[in-house]
């Protein structure tokens, strides 16, 4: 059985904000239907009342003062910025 | 022994004797990397000037009676991932080809308040993702033992750089065994600390749950010295551990009289290489003479880590690698007219293939109608390997398995498959899947002369044990192997 067809391929792909051309699309269809068979053997495991894990260890939320600290600079945040503008970060129009 | 080949407390030791300079360390490191580095391809970026002039620091320091402390002078290669101050990060992958951080990772603070010294950036697998090495956008990584052969990955360069006399040691991380696999391939010591022992502050992040930052060294000793400086609560990571951090040199006793060895048969299966197998038997009986009681025992679960793992790593990276969108950082496609183009074409033509493959996977198990039978289901199954490794760990202080199914293999021999290369952490995986701590040590070399690495698991902060029983073998066994090159 197919797991995954080249349709949903796509609409992942659009979901991940990748793209490929229609040669690879089928490249990695195969290539993800095969992942896919394996890893599914996951749902004929009984997990009847077992809780999935959030953490190893038993840990909860953490917390601290929300007290101000000094925290990096405008001009070595924008340090690796592809592109700025009127201190910020510039991007192409939002479409 | 030439002065590349020395361990960290070996040169201390000549440092303290005045036998050695640091300088003399750094340039002996260095001309070995000038030597056999362009076979091996284990690092990405050299910082030869920087370490020379620290190295001459170091030297004023000892010479104004400083005292000497562990890995002070030692010339130290770090994974890529690892962020260094205004030094080039790269994660191996064209989208970071030029991010130069404006902190340090926790790691790197620890590491320079010692006065370690940083010998270069080395190579990996693009983001951490693969068990070869192949996945560098700067090249694949040469195993030195035979460099038709790949090193193991992630941490490839890491690795290579212990094995062939680049580096004293390194920092590598380990998500699915990569710390742990590409030590086994090279013939040398690479430790995963318990999850959360190790700040992951300035770790670039694959899978947030899984990723742990720790040593590969020439021995045991150099290992737990360097748990020693990584370890220890954060609180600039919210998953760092709060406990009081022991002295891990402590352990480093020859005695595993009356110890409990569980060998895992789940993960004595098929699949793992006959000589790979003989190697673990005959060390199963070097604990036996030793004094230690071994047992098998079965983890049925574990016959799911690898598939729980290709569903939770995949997931995780696909959140984490969202933040490359060509916007505040990396690389970016500059002909795009508009943003979500932009974001698009950036990654399209910034991350390679395998790095692309876990961000697919990761993101149809995390979609709609997908949710629960695949990431859900797989964070069940995996508090059932939880389960399991309790339920042995009631009975065993510790665990033993092959690190790695096989020797290293051919370059190029699994890259047309997937799923063949996602076997070769099949030991490694349910490690960190339960979050334990565990060490690969050299076990000894196969026939054609390739290193063979014995995995050695603990319980949840029991590196005690886990150091102890491999300090104890690493004697027993007296791996002196080195490639020849």
């Amino acid at each position: 059985m197919e797991r995954i067809s080249k349709d949903d391929v796509k609409h992942v792909a659009e979901l991940a904000e990748l793209e490929f051309n229609e040669k690879d699309i089928e490249k990695i269809t195969s290539q993800l239907d095969r992942i896919l068979d394996h890893v599914a053997n996951v749902s004929s495991v009984n997990t009847e009342g077992i809780p999935p894990t959030s953490h190893i260890l038993d840990i909860k939320n953490v917390f601290r003062e929300d007290m101000a600290e000094k925290s990096v600079t405008q001009e070595s945040a924008l340090k690796n910025a592809p592109d700025e503008a009127n201190d910020g970060f510039k991007v192409p129009k939002i479409d | 022994m030439e002065i590349h080949y020395l361990t960290a407390h070996q040169l201390k030791d000549r440092l303290e004797k005045r036998q050695i300079s640091c300088t003399e360390i750094v340039e002996g490191v260095y001309l070995r990397i000038e030597e056999v580095g362009d076979r091996l391809n284990s690092y990405i970026r050299l910082e030869k000037e920087s370490a020379l002039s620290r190295a001459g620091e170091v030297d004023k320091l000892i010479s104004a009676g400083s005292d000497i402390e562990d890995f002070m002078g030692i010339p130290i290669a770090i994974k890529d991932n690892i962020c260094t101050k205004n030094i080039t990060t790269t994660c191996a992958s064209r989208i970071l080809e030029n991010y130069i951080p404006i902190y340090n990772a926790t790691v790197i603070d620890r590491l320079e308040s010692r006065n370690y010294i940083l010998a270069g950036k080395a190579n990996m697998d693009e983001f951490a993702m693969g068990s070869s090495n192949e996945n560098s956008y700067f090249g694949t990584v040469k195993n030195p033992w035979d460099t038709d052969r790949v090193p193991g990955g992630s941490s490839g360069g890491p690795a290579v750089c212990v094995a062939a006399g680049e580096a004293v040691c390194s920092l590598g991380s380990d998500t699915g065994g990569s710390i742990r696999q590409p030590a086994s391939l090279c013939g040398v010591v690479g430790f995963k600390p318990t999850y959360g022992m190790v700040s992951r502050y300035g770790l670039v992040a694959f899978a947030s749950s899984l990723d742990q930052i720790g040593p590969l060294t020439r021995d045991v000793e150099d290992c737990a010295a360097m748990l020693n400086i990584i370890c220890g609560y954060d609180r600039k990571d919210s998953t760092s551990i709060n406990v009081e951090v022991p002295d891990y040199k402590s352990f480093l006793k020859a005695d595993i009289k009356d110890m409990r060895i569980g060998v895992p048969k789940e993960l004595m299966v098929e699949g793992i290489d006959r000589e790979v197998k003989e190697a673990v038997y005959r060390i199963i009986k070097l604990v036996e003479d030793m004094g230690g009681i071994v047992e098998e025992i079965s983890l049925p679960s574990l016959e799911y880590a690898l598939s729980v793992y290709y569903i939770i790593a995949p997931s995780e990276a696909s959140s984490n690698l969202s933040r490359f969108d060509g916007v505040r950082y990396g690389y970016r496609n500059v002909e795009a007219g508009a943003l979500r183009e932009m974001y698009r074409r950036s990654r399209a033509e910034g991350f390679g293939d395998e790095v692309k493959r876990r961000i697919m996977i990761g993101t149809y198990c995390l979609s709609a109608g997908y949710y629960d039978a695949y990431y859900e289901k797989a964070q069940r199954v995996r508090t059932l390997v939880i389960n399991d490794f309790k339920k042995a760990f009631e009975k065993f202080d510790v665990l033993i398995s092959p690190t790695s199914p096989t020797t290293a293999f051919k370059i190029g021999e699994k890259m047309e498959d997937p799923l063949t290369m996602y076997l070769s952490d099949i030991c490694t995986i349910p490690v960190n899947l339960a979050g334990l701590p565990a060490i690969s040590i050299p076990a000894g070399l196969s026939g054609s002369k390739l290193p063979i690495g014995l995995q050695i698991i603990g319980n949840v902060l029991r590196e005690d044990n886990v150091l102890k029983v491999a300090y104890s073998l690493e004697k027993a066994i007296g791996f002196t192997g080195r490639p020849g090159l």
